[in-house]
């Protein structure tokens, strides 16, 4: 699926929009740092509950380019380390929300009928509640921790991957594939899985690309709030909350990790965009 | 009203009815599953069983789940929405206290983001490819991808520390009377009787949090105007208008802008509840006393009532926003309004 969309064609139009390549670099340098956060943070022991008062609240320097927090701890190795949290929330729940929102979405505009109405009602029901106070009344019931942030999470997304699956759904059964597949007695699951869902995943991959920073900034914004993930977990969002505290003296605790979500969440906008751009031509 | 505005009208309303009983019934569930006694969290560790059997008595949890729903609904209808088991008042009137102090953030962002993101869109089309245009551009991509939150701290730090523009935080400079209570808005209040100083101090105090809140909307209002009214600027009527000789103003305002407007306000809604949301983030930095503040309070002391209610309340208040919206569509759409015109006459 990805590899089609990535045949020699699709990475020559890939390439060419600047801002595309923009984005894949940014989400290289995202995944590169998260993946080899020990080896590139310049203090990896301070992304635990590291405390080292003489240091404390340094403007940025030499030695700490994003300067040190309250209790002394690098900055900038706590937003590498920030990142790999952020990156494996964004994964798990779109591991999560992804396979139920296409399962449900898939069988509700396959089988039409009371499945469908009560499937899409149970999807209205969910984008009618703003998404981060549906988070927020999750977590409300549940303790702050990253799994429960999670799957709160998780909750709001898999709706719209309902929706996408479904619109999808609906059309492609009406094609003529699936009219032959059903003539020569093909079983249902078979249909759903091997003849609809592979037309599917283009557009559901994309749209995982692009949802990864939005996933990234929901969480963020839950953290941030103080109902996401706990200290001494270096969260981005709740060391922006943190920093805000501080603000204007210790500006650096509240600025460089609200740049670092910007640079995450804009990277995969624009490779998503980018994604979007080369199928969109393909067809 | 003719029949086909009516029924879709009905059906419509049918639609948010269901919905608004799913989401309750979709939060008492989610209230009601949560491991451990509700009636024991809400008393702490050190309440007797006596007093924890009391209130589970009073909460009605020792009835089967359909009972205990049945309960809620019964009490929800008549306006009850249960105690708040931290501030010890009922959870309506800690809502009434709380919610207009959000909605005024809410609606002054939502005119800034009208104010600022339409005209803005209308030059981008009128001028495509030029300066404003690439603005849009850029503001657009910059509002879907920074978090609200980041907008409320880089604000407060340009504007409110480095240039002190205006104020930190708070709804009112301390020394300030808050307005006497007629909306519960202080802007309008203040408006209302003539307490011009209030008023003017009340808008340098929203200005920034509305700003923030309003920043990821301004991108996607002014993206989406562009894309309808550049559609517009294409058009035969247009290009008679423009044949015509009539001023430039008039054929944007006129001619282009109108049909523009649909799918703008259809965005607007939706934006409206995306902003519900994230007035979390703002009224947090900006310690605004809002609905928001409430609510993370609820959350943060496991107060079950006060949850459920608060989420209810926007829930509620986002339905009754999309409903307007599909009503103002339908009314400003020719082929819709003029339809109902034929059949009725």
């Amino acid at each position: 699926m990805i590899a089609a969309v990535f045949n020699s064609r699709g990475w020559y139009k890939f390439r060419r929009n600047p801002l595309s390549m923009v984005g894949l670099f940014l989400v290289a340098l995202v995944v590169l740092m998260a993946v080899l956060a020990p080896l590139v943070a310049p203090y990896p022991q301070h992304a635990g509950a590291f405390v080292d008062f003489v240091n404390a609240s340094q403007p940025p320097s030499w030695s700490n380019p994003f300067g040190t927090d309250l209790v002394g701890r690098d900055v900038l190795s706590r937003v590498i380390f920030g990142y790999q949290i952020s990156l494996m929330l964004g994964v798990v729940v779109l591991g999560i929300a992804v396979p139920i929102g296409v399962g449900l979405g898939l069988a509700a505009g396959y089988f039409g009928g009371v499945v469908d109405y009560v499937i899409m009602r149970v999807v209205d029901v969910f984008l009618s509640i703003p998404p981060l106070v549906l988070a927020m009344a999750i977590m409300g019931f549940l303790e702050p921790t990253l799994t429960n942030g999670m799957m709160a999470v998780a909750a709001m997304w898999w709706p719209w991957y309902a929706r996408l699956a479904y619109n999808m759904a609906r059309s492609e059964s009406r094609e003529g594939y699936v009219l032959a597949a059903e003539v020569i007695g093909a079983s249902t699951p078979h249909i759903l899985i091997r003849e609809i869902l592979p037309n599917c995943l283009p557009a559901v991959f994309t749209k995982i690309t692009l949802d990864l920073g939005f996933v990234i900034l929901i969480a963020s914004s839950l953290s941030f709030l103080g109902l996401g993930v706990q200290p001494p977990t270096p969260d981005l969002g709740s060391m922006v909350a943190e920093g805000a505290r501080y603000l204007p003296d210790n500006w650096w605790m509240a600025v460089f990790p609200a740049l670092a979500i910007l640079v995450a969440v804009l990277g995969f906008n624009l490779l998503g965009d980018g994604l979007r751009d080369v199928m969109d031509t393909d067809r | 009203m003719g029949p086909s505005l009516l029924t879709s009208l009905i059906r419509r309303l049918w639609m948010s009815l269901l919905v608004l009983i799913g989401v309750s019934m979709l939060i008492f569930c989610i209230a009601r599953v949560i491991p451990g006694d509700p009636a024991r969290i809400a008393l702490g560790p050190n309440a007797t069983q006596e007093q924890v059997d009391l209130l589970r008595e009073r909460l009605h949890l020792n009835d089967p789940l359909p009972v205990q729903y049945a309960e809620f609904v019964k009490e929800s209808l008549q306006g009850d929405l249960g105690m708040s088991l931290y501030t010890n008042r009922p959870v309506v009137t800690d809502i009434g206290d709380f919610l207009p102090a959000t909605l005024e953030l809410v609606l002054f962002a939502g005119i800034l983001m009208v104010a600022i993101g339409v005209p803005l869109g209308v030059l981008a089309a009128r001028y495509r490819d030029g300066w404003v245009d690439n603005l849009v551009r850029l503001l657009s991509l910059a509002g879907v991808v920074t978090p609200t939150f980041v907008w409320a701290v880089f604000l407060m730090l340009g504007f409110a520390f480095f240039l002190e523009w205006f104020p930190v935080a708070g709804r009112l400079s301390e020394g300030v009377p808050p307005p006497p209570g007629i909306t519960g808005l202080y802007t309008l209040d203040a408006l209302l009787t003539g307490r011009f100083a209030t008023f003017a101090d009340a808008v340098t105090h929203i200005v920034l949090p509305a700003t923030a809140l309003a920043m990821t909307g301004i991108g996607q209002t002014a993206r989406l105007t562009r894309a309808s009214v550049a559609q517009a600027y294409d058009t035969p009527y247009v290009h008679m208008a423009e044949a015509y000789g009539y001023p430039e103003g008039r054929i944007a305002s006129r001619y282009a802008l109108r049909p523009a407007m649909i799918p703008t306000l259809t965005i607007l809604g939706l934006d409206f509840a995306a902003m519900l949301g994230n007035a979390f983030l703002v009224e947090a930095v900006f310690a605004w006393p809002g609905l928001a503040r409430y609510g993370v309070q609820a959350i943060l002391h496991k107060d079950l009532n006060a949850i459920v209610g608060t989420v209810l309340v926007i829930s509620a208040f986002f339905l009754i926003v999309n409903i307007l919206v599909d009503l103002t569509v339908a009314w400003l759409n020719p082929r819709i309004r003029l339809e109902n015109r034929r059949a009725a006459g």
